[in-house]
């Protein structure tokens, strides 16, 4: 049998109102805890680099990135690809056990950086990977965290506020941590915006060596089975989204949604009811536990625009709701609007849709 | 490891999501009269510890934290199977965020190793469907200096002597398959197995068993600002509805057929956004080469 367990953590006791403990003062800069897999970033963490520039201005301090990894060379590529998305510095990582994200080895490493340079802020990818770690470096520096942000801001205090869903089904929060460093934060993919690369952008790299014992880590990675292209839906980088709702009444309304999307060539989705009902697979579902989705153009037929809904959409340049209440809270969003039955709209749309291309296509 | 498996499971007792209602005026969620259910993520972690024990003998006990009226989750988790069930509740837990939760419920683990046995595996669910940050398990796995392996869908092999463990965990685009030691926290991925039903002995059993229930104290919590809305370092501020946009949704009349109604909702759609027409009208063009 394992050796007893052993509560830790710091002593901490928290306030509403801001009063930073002397030894937090030091505490400066903002961090993004940037993901990488198999050598290539994740662009959820160019993302929170774009989001963190912001932050990091408003404060007048500096933006970091910290990587971890095996390769010198795939580190000194993400390295310069975090310059070029704003970064002004690079903690780098390098050690043979960083080959693969372990909890371990990860937590180790970030916490003893925190530890060492005191940034303020940190920002990780709301991915497995980044709640992976987040949750357990937080623990460890005994500091609060908020999951799955979907506005960053510094308020008058300088303080970060940090703005997501909360439960209720209509209801948005704002949390702080006032009094404990750093302020932790994840934001999941595509909820930010892809911010523009500026080529050439260099800036300065502090090299860690953790020299990590592998016999001392107890947790080995056997194998890595790569999900198959099949398994992968794009809906997140898809241009156009077509989704249905609980107002489609049934599973085989559903096929209308899909006919629409593809004449249009789009990728289709829905509320989360409808994978409640089996009417669509998990990874189809759009919104705060789903997927988030930036597309040029979103269809929504017969969704209400619960507020888990309308964050993971509302990136999308153009939203268009169908739906039979006039009073839906997706009006609300949505940038065009028919209060019409999808049902008989969609075979419709995705008609009259089908001619126009096909017209096009003649005259062409 | 000599003795018999230990596993605890972490469950929550919430709010039926699909119920909640929110006060039209006041913004503010009406929680009386709403049914509360276990956390759906917490079933597949239960599950997975009543097949260990089926597999290899051993206890179920399933904690959790919260009012006195969550004393029935643990008897619906004593109904599929469970064998003890503990009862954290204070009121001076009120108001924890993730970090005082993952503190209180670790203390918690702590006295049920003491009294119980020391748990060879904790699981919790992936998240809970109120909370909804993956965080509490982390948070525990870190403070009892468990190997924390999160989004397990599968544990493919567990040798209960030698304490070797080997799973599979969701990761970024792929699988992982690790292989570990106990003692470990895991957080068990939905969909990775199915709720049993109860027996008519386990419905028997539940109705016969004792809740135990600790307060603070009894788990030795000394020091009470570590918990609640003291222990907890962060401060939710402002709860808000989220506002319209500033331009709200240009109405498109509904026509007298549906097909008049799609074209003048194509119309609308390439007048607001003509790069749309454009790029619809290249790639039909590119299909028909
Ligand atoms: C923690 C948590 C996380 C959640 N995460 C998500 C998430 O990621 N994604 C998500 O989508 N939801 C999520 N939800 C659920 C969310 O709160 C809503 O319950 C859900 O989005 C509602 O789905 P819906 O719009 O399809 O159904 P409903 O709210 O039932 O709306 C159906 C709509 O269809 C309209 N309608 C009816 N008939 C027709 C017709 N013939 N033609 C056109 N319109 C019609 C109705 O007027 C109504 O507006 C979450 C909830 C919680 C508590
Ligand atoms: N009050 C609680 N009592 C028991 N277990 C909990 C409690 N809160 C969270 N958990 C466990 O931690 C998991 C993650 O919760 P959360 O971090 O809130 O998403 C849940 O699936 C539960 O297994």
């Amino acid at each position: 049998m394992a050796q007893q367990p052993q509560a830790g953590g710091g002593n901490s006791r928290a306030g509403t109102k801001k009063e930073l403990p002397e030894h937090f003062k030091a505490y400066k800069h903002v961090w993004v805890a940037v993901e990488m897999e198999h050598g290539a970033v994740h662009s959820v963490s160019f993302e929170l680099l774009g989001e963190g520039r912001k932050l990091a201005d408003k404060r007048g301090v500096e933006l970091a990135a910290v990587v971890m990894g095996e390769s010198r060379a795939e580190l000194d590529a993400a390295a310069a690809q975090c310059f070029e998305y704003s970064a002004d510095l690079v903690y780098l990582a390098q050690d043979p056990a960083l080959a693969h994200y372990r909890n371990e080895t990860a937590c180790q490493v970030l916490t003893h950086l925190v530890n060492t340079y005191k940034p303020e802020i940190l920002l990780l990818g709301a991915t497995n990977l980044g709640r992976d770690l987040a949750g357990s470096v937080a623990t460890t520096l005994a500091t609060g965290l908020t999951a799955d942000c979907t506005e960053l801001e510094i308020d008058e205090e300088g303080s970060l506020a940090a703005t997501r869903p909360t439960f209720g089904g209509s209801l948005l929060c704002t949390i702080f941590t006032l009094n404990f460093r750093p302020q932790m934060a994840t934001v999941r993919p595509r909820v930010m915006p892809m911010p523009a690369r500026q080529e050439g952008r260099s800036g300065r790299i502090i090299e860690y060596s953790p020299a990590i014992n592998e016999a001392d880590i107890i947790t080995k990675v056997l194998d890595f089975i790569a999900d198959r292209d099949s398994d992968k839906a794009s809906l997140p980088y898809a241009d156009i989204v077509v989704a249905g709702g609980l107002g489609l009444r049934s599973a085989e309304n559903f096929q209308l949604v899909k006919n629409l999307a593809e004449v249009l060539g789009a990728e289709y989705g829905g509320s989360r009811p409808l994978v409640q009902k089996g009417w669509i697979t998990a990874d189809r579902q759009i919104g705060q536990t789903g997927k988030t989705i930036r597309p040029k153009l979103y269809i929504a037929a017969g969704i209400s625009g619960a507020i888990q809904h309308r964050v993971g959409v509302e990136g999308a340049d153009l939203i268009l709701a169908i739906n039979t209440d006039p009073k839906a809270p997706i009006f609300e969003f949505a940038h065009l609007g028919i209060v019409a039955d999808a049902v008989t709209l969609l075979p419709a749309l995705t008609e009259a849709f089908a001619n126009r291309l096909r017209i096009n296509r003649l005259a062409s | 490891m000599n003795q018999p498996l230990h596993s605890v499971v972490c469950i929550k007792q919430v709010p039926d999501s699909a119920q909640i209602r929110v006060h039209p005026v006041t913004n503010t969620i009406m929680r009386q009269g709403v049914p509360t259910i276990i956390n759906p993520y917490d079933l597949f972690a239960l599950e997975e510890a009543l097949r260990l024990r089926d597999r290899f003998g051993g206890k179920v006990t399933v904690l959790c934290m919260g009012p006195m009226t969550a004393e029935d989750s643990l008897r619906k988790a004593l109904t599929f199977g469970a064998d003890r069930a503990v009862l954290l509740s204070d009121r001076y837990f009120a108001g924890s965020d993730t970090l005082a939760t993952s503190y209180a419920l670790s203390m918690a683990l702590l006295q049920i190793a003491r009294e119980f046995g020391a748990p060879d595996i904790i699981f919790t669910g992936k998240q809970t469907i109120d909370g909804d940050t993956a965080q509490v398990g982390p948070g525990i796995a870190k403070r009892l200096g468990y190997n924390q392996l999160t989004y397990i869908s599968k544990i493919r092999d567990l040798d209960p002597d030698g304490g070797a463990l080997v799973v599979e965990r969701r990761a970024e685009g792929g699988t992982q398959v690790l292989q570990t030691k106990l003692p470990v926290l895991i957080t068990m991925l939905e969909g990775s197995n199915e709720m049993r039903r109860g027996s008519i002995e386990t419905a028997l059993a539940a109705a016969r068993a004792q809740v135990t229930i600790w307060n603070a104290a009894a788990v030795g919590i000394e020091d009470l600002t570590r918990c609640g809305l003291r222990g907890s370092p962060t401060i939710v501020k402002k709860v808000f509805a989220p506002g319209a946009r500033s331009e709200k949704a240009a109405m498109i009349g509904a026509e007298a057929t549906p097909e008049a109604s799609a074209h003048a909702v194509i119309d609308a759609i390439f007048g607001r956004m003509p790069a749309i027409e454009a790029q619809l009208f290249e790639t039909a063009a590119q299909a028909a080469y």
